[in-house]
């Protein structure tokens, strides 16, 4: 035996027999290199503890050591990493993994290795570590965060990701829908399953455990229908699953409830499988909208709060029960259970019956409970009055501390007496497991007797039932199901029938424990070992205790000061103890200090389920145009323009981008161009209010456009600000066809359809988008015409005919096409449109017949210098949603004798004609090599102090080879005034750029090019 | 996630929809004149209460069709769902719409044609 070796060690915990474990079935695991057997229906958690491994990790602060604390979701401690590579998962608690042949388990958070642990040191300078350490010490100067943040994160830390952040497993999500779904499969959980499903109602029953049965597993002492509760539990499962309506989910976590009974499931598919199909998820997230709820989790133990109450082998007493019941191993040999109620009795007769001695310490003076009687006939040695006051050990609990304490165990009242023991069972009552419904926004009660929050009223239509009720004992747990499950089947309006539970057996058990929430260890406050109330967040009682002192009262603040309840366990075992405590502190009652809001999830809830199948292009689609094959054929480099992957620029062998780029800009004025324009937005709009739709739409007026017309449009927002641009024509009486930006496209739909529904309902308009039926391909530059021509156009293209803003219908080769003589480079330009099919085929038409007269491809970054030479505004790149066509210098287009338009009052705003508005200008440096960076800020006078006085920001800058130098597009303050003068544009690196401000138009400042 | 009952296609996620914020805010007509103080109650003001709000919804994954709906924001209770262009039919819902400070606006006033423009709405924007 010894690291790596490859031979088992023998289970030498494990009981002959008796459990849920196949024995016929060994399994063999590896834990921090070490090879182990265990057995399969074992949790990774049973399995090291069958190996006698108890220190499995270490504390998130203070480094130190910790073991198996529970058997269920509410571990604390046992939080270990499965699984290598990339297909790691940490922060996995040991008590939920189930164990399959080959698992490979590390510990987490130790450093070189878990028995020796640098950080441990922590421990030692403990005192340094108070409450809000982090927020007091770290604090000042602020630019330190960064510094300090990064060495924090690593030392106090849960679990490792995968260093390779591509999860290779697959995910699935699934929708789904019932009448019933029941969260949790115990006792009341079955019960109200049945109740559900024979009444006909469709029913979704989940459980987190790999089978249905919930504590009922872990008793051995009780008995239904005269039989073993697994036998029962298997017969009733049989049942359920021979409905067609009833849909069992094991292995599966309702981990988030929200509105409208709406409701979130974690299914592991084979997170428990050797050999994973490949056909199967690893998880499915199931999203499930539920008619009715029933909410049946159970509840979690409390730990007692006493010095060294983390150490490895002290572990919550219900635990200690089902890892004997149902997993056949006995955690210890001299154990010694220390109760403020009954539980703690029944977990010392099983001990006893496992061959273990026990020695029961009750917080109680006096106990009345038949389960006393049942512990002294079986001989067990009882100490009522007594507590446990400290446990000490290295790796691993060897010996306590027991004391005689006062009526309500807040004094020790004389020295102790030693015991050595190797384990430690500790119950400090029942907590309901209320996080589902306090998440739906339940409202909760305290209970005096029980000493719990139990759920008091609903939000949702659900219903609680059993022990998460605080309906605590197997019997009126079933009751208490059956009555549920009757309830939420006549909700749905269905006949609930008459439905008896089973005959159940069970020892007479007092559900009420003794208020006695810090355990005292004989010295003054804050002295001796630290007693954890949060073990997960290494908070102890001195640290709640030292935030009341420095004056923190609210439940909300102590928690987020002290972190109590804020690990992935959510405060599953501490959040009673540490709110009495509190309560205690501030000399109040518990009810009044109230409780923290439960979050989803339940458990943690892994983001690859979440996301399922919707990552990569899955995620957010990928639109190509139908000229694609063809750009990237010729090398073209892309860009994103929303979802659209756009031609940026084509470079030929050995040509850099800015090489590139010029070849393509000069080309387009020199013989011609071709730019793939497919993913410009297309709005087909239809109807007899069609021209008065687009009047009110657009700043301009469209009543008196002639047919087969374009006209360029402005759109405002009705705060006046520039929304969209485009050119749209008419194309029949009643018939529009509007383009909008490639990235607007989908908003502007969004915003024409609003304002028709809800503000003009009587207008009559259709309107449809019909981007993607449409390939455009726009040829521009001196020899278009004749590039037409020879592609066998069948129109006359002189301008007479075919003038510059109209539409015409034609063919090409044959193929019909609608041609827009409309130009977003100031030259002779024509927006072939086709229909989207033939697109690669017009592409290639047009590329094959302009082979002799110089036809260039060009890419989306020609196409931004060849419109900034224009002096051509962008949406979105000029605007930002502060501009108005007046900042534009655009008055041209705002009409000033239509009624009304979307934006036209706010024009009219006082501020809106201020003459200090950011106004567009033109900007030309003297340094005329020299492209400004986008975004630079302008400033008039270069010496001046910092904070220098901004005037605004360079919106687009470019180098253009047709003007010989570079140019750039600015919005300035007062702008237009400052024409013919100078500004500075200060750099990070101090260099100071000076440029003239001129008009934002830089090329063919007449127009005259337009004609070809 | 709410249950939203589009009156068009039943019964479907929230996800599909899309919130329009609040209804009824008339847009005031052109040929009324409006201070820019008024005009900025419909333009800017937007309310954000506790308790019931009547809201403009949108089936943007569905049917593409706006509507009216009254929503408790404290529960997250549909208590109706009316169409565009209509008022609210249940007791609450007419409540909230009769209580909105909105209905006292001159911006408000000015959305109704100048002859049944309320005089009192005259005077402010006097």
């Amino acid at each position: 035996m010894g690291f790596f070796s490859k031979t088992p060690a023998p289970q030498i915990v494990r009981l002959a027999t008796g459990g849920r474990v196949n024995r016929t079935k060994p399994l063999t695991f590896t834990f921090d290199g070490k090879t182990c057997q265990g057995f399969a229906g074992d949790t990774l958690a049973s399995a090291l503890l069958a190996n006698n491994i108890h220190l499995v990790g270490r504390s998130f602060k203070y480094h130190r050591p910790r073991g198996i604390m529970a058997a269920g979701a509410e571990e604390p401690n046992a939080l270990v990493r499965v699984g290598r590579g990339n297909l790691a998962e940490p922060n996995l608690r040991a008590s939920q993994v189930e164990l399959y042949d080959g698992l490979y388990a590390e510990s987490q958070n130790r450093f070189p290795s878990l028995k020796a642990d640098v950080g441990a040191v922590n421990s030692l300078m403990s005192r340094f570590f108070p409450a809000g350490f982090y927020y007091k010490t770290f604090m000042w100067p602020a630019s330190m965060w960064m510094t300090y943040e990064h060495v924090i994160r690593r030392a106090a830390g849960l679990g490792r990701v995968a260093d390779d952040h591509d999860d290779p497993d697959r995910y699935e999500k699934t929708n789904a829908h019932c009448d019933i779904l029941i969260a949790g499969g115990g006792a009341a959980g079955l019960m109200a399953a049945l109740a559900a499903a024979r009444s006909g109602a469709r029913v979704i029953l989940a459980d987190e455990q790999n089978e249905f049965g919930g504590w009922m597993l872990a008793e051995g002492d009780v008995t239904i229908e005269g039989g073993s509760p697994a036998d029962w539990v298997a017969g009733i499962i049989a049942e359920l699953a021979a409905m067609p309506d009833v849909t069992l989910l094991p292995r599966t976590t309702v981990f988030g409830y929200m509105d409208h009974n709406y409701l979130t499931l974690t299914e592991r598919v084979t997170d428990h499988l050797a050999v994973r199909p490949s056909h199967l998820p690893r998880q499915r997230m199931w999203k499930v909208r539920a008619r009715q709820v029933v909410l049946a989790q159970g509840a979690h133990e409390r730990p007692l709060v006493f010095s060294g109450n983390d150490l490895p082998g002290v572990m919550l007493s219900g635990a200690v029960r089902t890892f004997i019941n149902r997993y056949g191993v006995v955690p210890g040999n001299r154990c010694v259970v220390f109760t403020n109620n009954d539980d703690g009795y029944r977990t010392a007769l099983s001990l006893q019956q496992g061959g273990a001695e026990a020695v029961i310490v009750d917080l109680r003076h006096e106990v009345r409970s038949a389960l006393i009687k049942m512990a002294k006939e079986a001989g067990i040695c009882i100490m009522t009055g007594h507590a446990v006051t400290i446990a000490s050990g290295t790796q691993r609990i060897a010996r306590v501390e027991i004391s005689p304490v006062n009526e309500d165990a807040t004094r020790v009242l004389d020295d102790p007496v030693h015991m050595d023991c190797d384990l430690l069972a500790m119950s400090g009552g029942l907590s309901p497991a209320v996080h589902l419904h306090s998440q739906a926004r339940g409202k909760l009660a305290w209970d005096e007797e029980l000493l719990c929050f139990k759920p008091k009223s609903v939000h949702e239509a659900c219903f609680n039932a059993g022990a998460c009720n605080g309906v605590f004992g197997l019997a009126k747990a079933m009751a208490d199901g059956l009555k549920a499950g009757a309830a939420a089947v006549r909700a749905c309006g269905l006949d609930a029938g008459d439905h008896l539970p089973p005959v159940v057996t069970a020892p007479p058990q007092n559900w009420r424990p003794m208020p006695a929430w810090k355990i005292p260890n004989g010295q003054p406050e804050g002295e001796g070992p630290k007693a954890f109330v949060d073990f997960q967040n290494d908070v102890t009682a001195s640290d709640v205790k030292l935030a009341v002192r420095e004056g923190y009262q609210s439940v909300e603040h102590v928690k987020r000061y002290t972190t109590l309840g804020m690990a992935t366990d959510q405060g599953k075992t501490s959040n009673i103890n540490g709110l009495a405590i509190l309560a205690d502190a501030l000399g109040d009652e518990i009810p009044n200090v109230g409780t923290t809001t439960f979050r989803m999830p339940y458990t943690p809830a892994n983001f690859g389920a979440i996301a399922g199948r919707d990552i990569g292009n899955l995620f957010d689609p990928t639109r190509l145009t139908r000229m694609d094959d063809w750009h990237r054929a010729h090398g073209a480099t892309f860009e994103h323009v929303g979802q659209w992957m756009r031609a940026w620029y084509y470079p030929q062998t050995g040509e850099s981008m800015q090489e590139a780029v010029n070849r393509e800009v000069l080309a387009a004025r020199t013989t011609a161009g071709l730019l793939d324009a497919s993913t410009l937005g297309k709005i087909d709009i239809q109807g007899p209010d069609a021209a008065e739709f687009l009047n009110r739409i657009y700043t301009n007026g469209w009543l008196k456009l002639g047919i087969g017309k374009c006209r360029y449009g402005l759109m405002l927002k009705d705060d006046g600000m520039v929304m969209d641009d485009g050119v749209t024509t008419r194309l029949g009486e009643n018939h529009f066809h509007m383009t909008t930006t490639t990235g607007g496209a989908a908003g502007v739909l969004d915003w024409l359809e609003e304002w028709q529904q809800t503000e003009w309902p009587d207008l009559k308009v259709y309107l449809t988008s019909v981007t993607e039926e449409w390939s455009v391909a726009t040829l521009s530059g001196p020899n278009a015409s004749k590039i037409l021509k020879a592609a066998g156009i069948d129109i006359s293209l002189d301008p007479a005919d075919f003038p510059f803003m109209s539409m015409q219908d034609a063919h090409i080769a044959g193929l019909p096409v609608r041609i827009f003589r409309i130009s977003f480079t100031g030259e002779l330009s024509f927006e072939i449109n086709i229909r989207a099919r033939h697109g690669l085929a017009l592409w290639q038409l047009l590329m094959n017949a302009g082979r002799d007269h110089g036809i260039t491809p060009y890419g989306t970054e020609a196409m931004h210098v060849l419109r900034a030479e224009k002096g051509f505004i962008i949406v979105g790149q000029e605007t930002d949603g502060s501009v108005t066509p007046h900042d534009l210098g655009m008055d041209w287009i705002v009409s000033k004798t239509k009624p009304d338009f979307i934006g036209k009052r706010a024009l009219a705003r006082a501020s809106m004609s201020d003459d200090n508005r950011k106004q567009l200008v033109g900007l030309v440096t003297r340094d005329r090599k020299r492209v400004i960076p986008e975004g630079a800020h302008a400033v008039l006078e270069p010496n001046q102090p910092m904070p220098m006085e901004m005037l605004g920001q360079v919106t687009s800058s470019y180098y253009s080879p047709n003007v010989g130098g570079s140019i750039a597009m600015a919005m300035l303050k007062g702008g237009r005034s400052l024409k013919g003068g100078t500004v500075y544009l200060p750099m990070l690196d101090g260099d100071m750029i000076e440029a003239d401000v001129v008009d934002p138009i830089f090329f063919d400042p007449n127009g005259d090019r337009i004609n070809g | 996630m709410l249950l939203i009952n589009c009156p068009h296609c039943g019964p479907r996620e929230e996800s599909e929809f899309s919130c329009g914020g609040e209804a009824h805010i008339a847009r005031p007509l052109a040929e009324n004149t409006l201070t820019d103080a008024a005009f900025a109650d419909y333009l800017f003001l937007r309310d954000n209460p506790k308790g019931l709000f009547l809201e403009r919804w949108r089936h943007a994954a569905g049917c593409r069709r706006w509507f009216n709906m009254a929503r408790d924001t404290v529960t997250h209770e549909i208590i109706e769902i009316y169409p565009m262009g209509s008022l609210p039919k249940t007791k609450a819902g007419k409540v909230a719409h009769a209580a909105s400070w909105r209905r006292e606006t001159a911006a408000e006033a000015a959305a109704k044609p100048a002859k049944a423009k309320a005089p009192r709405a005259k005077k402010e924007n006097g």
